[in-house]
């Protein structure tokens, strides 16, 4: 199953790699979503996987028997997908305004940061 | 009972933030709040560092869990001392907000924005967990995302947009990098790795996983070849902003890295150190030819924090104790002046309309007190004595050439020179020529205020220029207690060990309280 998982992390990252180098900033956010997945499904597989083995601890037990699926990556997990949850919602708003304000979503036409308006300009 | 200062610098923030979404109705009411609550956090930060420098490591285990088992925070001295300078800089920043922020982003929860990105650094600073810290730099990003893009205006958005997405790429590289660290090593407290990566005969398996954090770092601190979004974001923003911005996110990122390599990854240093001498040295040079190509206030001056930040990674790969504590000095010295300075092109933007120097000039006779202000920080920044940034510069150049590394002492020289060149250029374009004739379409450009508006703001933003001004003169002259605490934290630094022993001494839980241990680790 890891070898699985671990393709499919592979193929994420492929994708995710391939959406961000095109010119369009909505496949931008599509990239970075791809992206996230995959980092969360490897920091997930971290741990290894152990299958139907919860950490439960039996009735008169002090420690679960292991082997035991180890839970601190799957919490490492929540707290990233929350995390990323609320960041791919705001670069999804930031990435709507931002068309707004430039009329394409080319990345391209975003070069009003890069443009000097300095001296060289004004004197010519 | 003392662990419990290791909190206030994060509560009195947070608390902020809360009270603050209550009354954000009154624009007076934020503004009283903003400088209320980020003074209280500069006020509790000086006694936390008192605190650190008497006992050496102060550890609170949080909810009472033993070490490796639940989140530690941990102050040593470099800690507390970034904690101070960080908030320093907060209360600064906004003091001058006051004046500065316009009423519609002070209703848009300007305030509890920004005390929350003061979190999230005091945060970052104070954290003894690899995981806690990739939190604590979420905390700090979502803060500052949203800092950034408020405005809405064309520029502000596609600034926010570069900056968005590039960071969110380091984040994922950090979530990776502590994702297989975990996997490899068996857990996150920042101790508890450092101690298996050192007892590990083998580092090859942990390398990968390392390099991911080093990336992640990197960008975060703006090192040579993931520095882009920075010069292309920082001068979009309000000049407040970009100040705070300028004075602590990159410093976060330098920070971790010299956690990474002190702490984390002692072991793997000698697989690391070429690699950052080069990358510092390419980083200087970039970011100091970056500036000379600009002609714009903000945008020079983003360009110089890149170059500068070569500095304090080239002090942490010589890695003496000389260079540390000089890193540590340069870190200090460069968040006061380089927020100083943002904040004076704020001032020249709100005066003119505009930071662009075609567009500015004959400042030395219409604000002779502000060409003195500009003066102080500026030429601290290009390493003239007797100001802060001499003695820095000098640190660095000291420990690279008794460690012989002659051809980067050449470049850190040479980049100061460069240096210099740049803030020339702006004394001479903003302030002593003579006003140009601006044509219909170039005074057009110019967000112009009203006379009696630019006073009533300046009255605000001119103490807190004139207060950093002040320590960048106090630690020039008189920077020999500050650079003995540099020392001491350096000390601190080198000594991985005794950082492993003051953390993970094992706990009880206690009787339902959280049980905090201060641990005398130094007798001095």
């Amino acid at each position: 199953m890891e070898w699985f998982l671990a393709l499919l992390v592979g193929t994420l990252f492929g994708c995710g790699v391939y959406c961000l180098l095109q010119r369009s900033i909505v496949r931008l956010v599509i990239g970075v979503l791809l992206l996230s997945q995959g980092a969360n499904l490897l920091v997930f597989l971290s741990g290894g996987l152990t299958m139907g083995m919860p950490p439960m601890v039996a009735k008169g037990e002090k420690l679960p028997t292991p082997p035991f699926a180890d839970p601190l990556p799957q919490a490492m997990v929540l707290t990233a997908i929350v995390i990323g949850l609320g960041l791919v919602a705001f670069l999804l708003t930031l990435v709507f305004r931002a068309h707004e304000a430039v009329g394409s979503d080319d990345i391209n036409c975003f070069d009003s940061t890069e443009k000097s308006h300095g001296a060289a300009e004004s004197k010519s | 009972m003392t662990a419990y200062a290791l909190l206030l610098p994060l509560l009195l923030p947070v608390i902020g933030v809360v009270t603050m979404l209550i009354g954000v109705r009154s624009a007076r009411t934020q503004r009283i709040g903003g400088v209320l609550f980020s003074g209280l956090t500069f006020v509790a930060s000086l006694y936390l560092a008192w605190l650190v420098d008497r006992e050496g490591y102060i550890v609170l285990q949080s909810g009472g869990w033993a070490a490796p088992f639940g989140i530690s925070l941990v102050a040593d001295r470099f800690a507390a001392i970034m904690v101070c300078v960080s908030s320093f800089m907060g209360v600064a920043v906004a003091w001058y907000a006051v004046g500065e922020i316009d009423e519609f982003r002070l209703r848009r929860f300007f305030f509890p924005l920004y005390l929350a990105l003061m979190f999230g650094v005091n945060g970052a600073f104070l954290t003894g967990d690899l995981f806690n810290l990739y939190v604590w730099f979420e905390v700090m990003l979502i803060a500052s995302f949203v800092l950034m893009a408020m405005g809405g205006r064309k520029q502000e958005l596609e600034g926010a947009l570069k900056y968005v997405s590039l960071n969110l790429l380091a984040s994922m590289f950090f979530l990776m990098g502590a994702g297989l660290i975990y996997g490899i090593t068996g857990t996150l407290n920042m101790a508890d790795i450092s101690a298996k990566v050192a007892a590990a005969p083998d580092s090859t398996a942990v390398l990968p996983a390392a390099m991911l954090l080093f990336v992640a770092f990197c960008v975060k601190a703006a090192i040579f070849p993931f520095f882009f979004w920075l010069p292309s974001s920082y001068h979009t923003p309000p000049p407040a902003v970009s100040a705070i911005f300028a004075g602590l996110l990159t410093k976060v990122g330098v920070y971790a890295l010299f956690r990474f390599h002190t702490l984390l990854f002692v072991s793997l240093f000698s697989h690391f150190q070429t690699l950052l001498i080069v990358l510092s040295v390419f980083t200087m040079v970039t970011g100091v030819f970056g500036a000379a190509s600009h002609f714009q206030m903000r945008r020079i001056l983003s360009f110089h924090i890149i170059s500068q930040i070569g500095y304090m990674t080239v002090a942490l790969a010589i890695m003496t104790p000389l260079a540390l504590a000089s890193g540590i000095f340069y870190l200090v010295h460069h968040i006061i002046v380089k927020t100083n300075l943002f904040l004076i092109s704020g001032v020249v933007l709100r005066m003119k309309g505009s930071d662009d120097l075609a567009h500015v000039g004959g400042l030395s006779k219409s604000a002779p007190w502000l060409a003195l202000l500009f003066f102080i920080p500026a030429f601290s920044l290009g390493g003239i004595p007797p100001l802060s940034g001499f003695w820095a510069k000098f640190g660095v150049v000291k420990a690279g050439l008794d460690a012989s590394h002659w051809w980067v002492v050449t470049f850190a020289l040479l980049v100061g020179v460069m240096t210099l060149f740049s803030m020339t250029k702006i004394w001479a374009e903003a302030f002593w020529k003579k006003q140009p004739e601006l044509d219909e379409e170039a005074s057009g450009a110019l967000e112009c205020t009203e006379p009696a508006e630019v006073r009533r703001s300046l009255r605000w933003m001119l103490p807190p220029i004139t207060v950093m001004a002040l320590a960048t003169v106090v630690i020039g002259l008189f920077g020999n207690p500050l650079f003995r605490f540099t020392e001491r934290a350096a000390a601190q630094l080198i000594d991985a060990e005794s950082y492993r022993a003051a953390v993970l001494i094992p706990t009880d839980p206690g009787e339902g309280y959280p049980e905090q241990t201060v641990y005398e680790k130094e007798a001095e």
